[in-house]
């Protein structure tokens, strides 16, 4: 009797048709995709994308070249070089950050004593060289001019659990 | 049309090849523009069988996607491997293109619209379909490359596998329609079952094979289930590896054209080509044209509803299923239905 059931199930192809009314029904299902480009996904305060350098709200530079971001980097993509500046102040007057060898751990933001590097909430820097990519001091302090306020505002939502 | 030029004052041999130059166009060219679309259609339905959107950027709803394609591919550079054969490397994607646009010359767009009427057309179209494996064949070993070679190899074995159980299928339609003509075979549905309805398929006897019909189909123009000449997770891309810039997008385009030949050819058998599908005088005033198209995307549908369902087959699935299946049952129904058409006296 299976057999039988069986040969009629393989000639009838019953288990493709079952197959294809599936997909059907699931062709005039509503998408499951966001419209990319235009239409985007919320991110978490902590989201770890592009970085930046931040000042105070007086225009000083955070960043004071106390390097631990340098030494904590697992990926050795931060070259600081520092110097006195007129005033006495440690300042840097190079950071750089390879950010073709940056694995976006977080690791420099946790160890800045300042909060002067970050990572931003920006994912979307994809360049068309890899020359781009090599980031310095003045790309950095740019991008912290540009996304301040979000990156403020991420700082402050996520303060309560740090 | 070749009248129509000889009132321009043209010499009959003149004329005649004017009007068949511009037929040829008239076909080649649509059917150009047509196979962009119907990439851009397919990738459109994978999608929402897929749950996504698919391309929706370049243009109202991502028309123009395969133009943007086109283009790109059009700019790259031709690299020619420097260890393939360049000449039969350059010749395999004409090759492709040329057989694939070849078979629409017989294919029936209207009543008495073809390009050229001959009365074993349907052999023609199989002659046709089978040189398509040259190119294929030959890009795989112009490459001298291992997966564009393993790929021709199984092209040439799955194509040459189901032409043998579709030659069985086209002999069961020609029986009936006793022409080879393709646009006799067209007309010999009209008012096929219960005296109005135009189609072979709804006649319990040629239904099965218009099913075995429709799967070989996939299996001869290697697309999923078949896909197994480009099979991504094995063979990269199968005999295309190699291949960029222009000579990929001439497989491309060979490769859908003929996709729509198949679908042409499905139409054109069972389900009544360019007649409406019912034999009924109002359904007349649209023109047969537009039914074929129709009957044409439809049929393009189920291609894609398919590749977009069923996984792909094992080889030796494949194989099975073309010759332990396929060629014995296409086989016996060449045997059922000349048996039919001669006792109820068809051949009077």
């Amino acid at each position: 009797m299976t057999t039988i059931a069986h040969l009629i199930k393989t000639f009838t192809l019953w288990e493709f048709v079952t197959a294809h009314w599936l997909t059907l029904k699931y062709f005039f299902k509503p998408k499951a995709t966001i419209n990319y480009p235009f239409e985007k996904n919320p991110l978490s305060p902590r989201f770890r994308g592009e970085h930046a350098l931040r000042r105070y709200p007086n225009g000083e530079e955070r960043c004071i070249a106390c390097k631990l971001c340098e030494a904590v980097c697992p990926a050795l993509a931060i070259t600081i070089e520092s110097e006195p500046r007129d005033d006495g102040s440690r300042r840097t007057t190079r950071y750089d950050i390879d950010m073709t060898k940056c694995i976006y751990c977080g690791f420099c933001q946790e160890a800045c004593p300042v909060d002067a590097i970050v990572e931003g909430p920006n994912l979307e820097f994809a360049t068309e060289t890899r020359e781009e990519l090599l980031y310095d001091k003045a790309k950095l302090l740019d991008n912290g001019a540009k996304w301040e306020r979000a990156i403020a505002a991420n700082l402050a939502a996520d303060a309560p659990y740090r | 049309m070749t009248s129509f030029f000889q009132t321009l004052g043209m010499s009959y041999e003149g004329a005649w090849f004017t009007a068949t130059i511009a037929g040829i166009l008239l076909i080649a060219l649509p059917l150009m523009l047509a196979v962009a679309l119907i990439i851009y259609a397919e990738r459109k339905l994978w999608a929402a069988f897929a749950l996504r959107r698919g391309p929706n950027v370049v243009g109202p709803f991502g028309v123009l996607q395969s133009f943007a394609d086109g283009l790109k591919v059009f700019l790259q550079e031709t690299i020619i491997p420097s260890a393939s054969n360049r000449g039969l490397f350059l010749i395999a994607p004409i090759i492709t293109f040329t057989v694939a646009l070849m078979a629409w010359a017989v294919i029936p767009f209207a009543d008495g619209v073809v390009l050229s009427n001959i009365n074993v057309g349907l052999l023609y179209i199989l002659a046709i379909s089978s040189l398509g494996v040259y190119g294929v064949v030959i890009a795989g070993w112009a490459s001298n490359s291992k997966y564009p070679f393993y790929s021709a190899m199984r092209a040439a074995a799955q194509m040459i596998s189901y032409e043998v159980s579709i030659g069985f299928i086209l002999i069961c339609v020609v029986l009936w329609a006793g022409t080879f003509n393709v646009g006799g075979i067209v007309e010999g549905q009209r008012s096929h079952i219960f005296g109005f309805i135009n189609a072979y398929a709804f006649n319990p006897l040629l239904f099965p094979i218009a099913v075995m019909f429709l799967i070989s189909s996939m299996a001869e123009t290697a697309r999923a289930p078949f896909d197994l000449t480009e099979a991504e997770s094995e063979l990269v891309a199968g005999y295309q590896t190699e291949y960029s810039s222009m000579a990929f997008a001439l497989f491309w385009l060979g490769e859908y054209a003929n996709v729509l030949l198949m679908c042409a050819l499905n139409v054109i058998l069972f389900w009544g080509g360019y007649l409406p599908p019912v034999d009924w005088a109002p359904l007349y005033a649209v023109p047969g044209i537009i039914w074929f198209f129709v009957k044409i995307l439809l049929m393009f549908f189920i291609f894609a509803w398919v590749k977009a369902t069923v996984p792909r087959y094992r080889y030796d699935q494949l194989m099975r299923l073309g010759w332990k299946v396929f060629l014995p049952i296409s086989l016996f129904w060449v045997f059922l239905v000349s048996g039919y058409l001669m006792f109820t006296g068809h051949f009077a």
